[in-house]
């Protein structure tokens, strides 16, 4: 079985994020960038699918500007066996990646996809679900563990309240949270091999999407300042507190 | 002329530094408050990193090891240099010099070191022979095959932790030979050294041999090639020193910006005054120029270029460059760089002996001169 997996290339978690001075986004240049974390969680899922035989072949994609092919690269260090960047400079937004990856599922005929269910720069949470509706394929999404048996795929996810388990008929889109597992480091080895394993450069046009964004961004700024709290010496004074001055109680 | 990292190069930095910060900066805090490191973690570490193939990064990849290049090296140590001594010594990384095995040897001591089953510890310095090699007094005198060595090391690395140990004794006037000594060798004792100021839990031994009988299949190289088999495999270690003092720094550095950042005074934050900000100006462009000196003597080596007084420039100038920024990260800090809160009075503490070990910074510029003068007859 064939599986895909988009991985998006992100400014890393650790780094504080500063809004750009003229409001139009956050500054990347200059910025450490790595694969989002939940698409990491993604390939891990799917190098533990193939080393317990259930998946045959890993593929990678990344969409967006060249450097894109640096996340393809660590996903090919981890364990993936190809990679396919989708090449532009447009600012992308889920509606058109989701459409692009539909592109690539009917070329590429994976039984299963596995995405993060967002990413941690735009938390737009959207991509999967948008996908799974376009392909109409059955989706599972914020998985904590996935069995595949056959043509089934049973998914627990965590929802509000508790867990839920779904079992979907493949093809289907899987995303991934944060308990799913925890991401291996790249070895050696196939750091090495890396650069051996091969990427394919696509452009939206050669897929037949036009990746023009439907949504525009009006301006970026950065949350409010937090005030300094106050100790209080006693819990009577806190209770005196949050009835006097904060008024909660 | 490229000073970009190539993709695998930037994966290995990545890999190493996430593994660092998660798995062995949460051990640090243990080590300097007891002194040591448990074997039983020290051997958790040792299987990880054998799992994920970083383990003998230096040893060619004929040899079971990772076969990197010395800028690959030279960055993996960078990396590694962040966190502790005692905890990256089980980041396996056999002396190079280990290549010089014959056949035999190779099986009984460098394949199990690549493997991790065994480590390895390298004896010169003696309580009278620092400095001066060559005035070592561990002799071995030959009787019928075999050889019998008498003598003291000391300051000698991690021994504690090793099966074996490589020996370098006067086998003659001007003659030094290396063997190979177990542990358990009768005659042979590795003894606890010194308590340091630098590099807690990372333990420096006391060899003793006393009449111990070792034969001629223990040697090392040729009989009497002790320094040709040392300046053959151990001419670039002193880099290693260079690298890890970068990578020190950096994380040293990487907290005077955020606490300058941070912390406000006189209403408002430190960095705003001169006084801070271009301290870590200075800071920022030595920690640069050592990285970049450590990095052009690594690709000298890997053009097979001459590269003895660029190692010796970047030792000298990375392990001085780490005394003083480790000082001026303190002094951002203030009165809370003392406190061992932080690991700044400990990156202080460490960075002294980076000036001594591998070459005191005298003999590094004994190195520079003197390559700078023998041209014109000095």
């Amino acid at each position: 079985m064939k599986v895909l997996v988009p991985v998006k290339r992100v400014v890393d978690y650790n780094v504080k994020v500063r809004v750009r001075s003229d409001g139009t986004g956050v500054e990347t240049a200059g910025v450490k960038m790595s694969m989002n974390p939940f698409d990491e969680i993604a390939v891990e899922e799917a190098i533990r699918l193939k080393e317990k035989g259930v998946v045959s072949e890993i593929i990678a994609v990344s969409l967006g500007v060249a450097a894109c092919a640096e996340t393809i690269r660590t996903a090919l260090a981890m364990g993936a066996d190809r990679g396919i960047l989708v090449e532009t400079d447009a600012e992308l937004q889920p509606l058109a990646v989701a459409k692009l990856l539909r592109a690539l599922a009917e070329r590429e005929q994976p039984r299963l996809m596995i995405l993060g269910k967002q990413a941690i720069d735009d938390d737009m949470n959207a991509t999967g679900q948008m996908l799974a509706a376009l392909l109409g394929w059955s989706q599972g999404t914020f998985a904590s563990k996935i069995t595949i048996d056959g043509d089934t795929a049973t998914v627990t996810r965590e929802v509000d309240g508790g867990l839920e388990t779904v079992a979907l008929t493949m093809p289907a889109i899987i995303t991934t949270d944060l308990r799913l597992n925890e991401p291996r480091y790249a070895s050696l080895p196939n750091i090495m091999k890396a650069r051996k394993k091969p990427i394919e450069t696509v452009r939206p046009a050669d897929l037949g999407v036009d990746p023009a964004p439907r949504l525009k961004t009006l301006r970026v700024v950065e949350p409010p300042k937090r005030q300094a709290g106050a100790k209080v010496a006693s819990v009577a004074e806190l209770v005196a507190k949050l009835r006097t001055e904060a008024k909660v109680i | 002329m490229n000073f970009g990292l190539t993709e695998e190069q930037d994966m290995i930095v990545r890999t190493v530094r996430d593994f660092v910060e998660r798995e062995l900066y949460p051990l640090e805090a243990e080590v300097e408050r007891t002194g040591s490191l448990p074997r039983e973690i020290g051997r958790d570490i040792q299987r990880r990193v054998r799992e994920l193939g970083f383990y003998a990064p230096n040893i060619p990849a004929e040899y079971g090891g990772g076969g990197l290049d010395t800028v690959g090296f030279a960055l993996l140590e960078r990396e590694l240099g962040r966190t502790a001594m005692a905890l990256n010594a089980y980041w396996g990384r056999p002396s190079n010099i280990l290549c010089a095995c014959t056949p035999e040897q190779r099986e009984r001591y460098l394949l199990p070191c690549v493997r991790g089953e065994k480590i390895d510890a390298l004896a010169m310095t003696e309580p009278d022979a620092g400095s001066d090699v060559r005035g070592m007094k561990a002799v071995a005198r030959r009787d019928g095959d075999d050889w019998i060595v008498n003598g003291t090391k000391h300051f000698i690395s991690h021994a504690d932790i090793a099966d074996f140990v490589i020996v370098f004794v006067a086998t003659g006037a001007r003659h030094i030979t290396c063997f190979l000594v177990d542990r358990g060798t009768p005659g042979f004792d590795i003894r606890p050294g010194y308590r340091s100021v630098s590099h807690r839990g990372y333990h420096n031994c006391i060899l003793t041999f006393d009449d111990c009988r070792l034969p001629a299949g223990q040697i090392l190289g040729a009989e009497g090639g002790g320094f040709e088999v040392a300046n053959t495999w151990l001419y670039a270690t002193r880099l290693t020193v260079a690298a890890m003092c970068v990578g020190r720094a950096r994380r040293a550095l990487d907290l005077a910006v955020a606490y300058a950042a941070q912390r406000r005074q006189f209403g408002q934050q430190i960095g705003k005054f001169q006084g801070v900000s271009f301290k870590l100006a200075d800071m920022v462009t030595a920690v640069d120029a050592a990285d970049l000196l450590t990095l052009a003597a690594a690709w000298r080596l890997d053009q097979n270029l001459p590269a003895n007084r660029e190692i010796a420039e970047a030792k000298l100038f990375a392990s001085e460059m780490l005394a003083r920024v480790t000082d001026e990260a303190i002094q951002v800090h203030g009165g809370m760089g003392l406190m061992d809160d932080l690991p700044l009075e400990r990156f202080w503490r460490d960075a002294r002996v980076e000036r001594i070990w591998d070459g005191t910074s005298e003999i590094q510029r004994h190195i520079i001169s003197r390559e700078l003068l023998r041209p014109h007859g000095g």
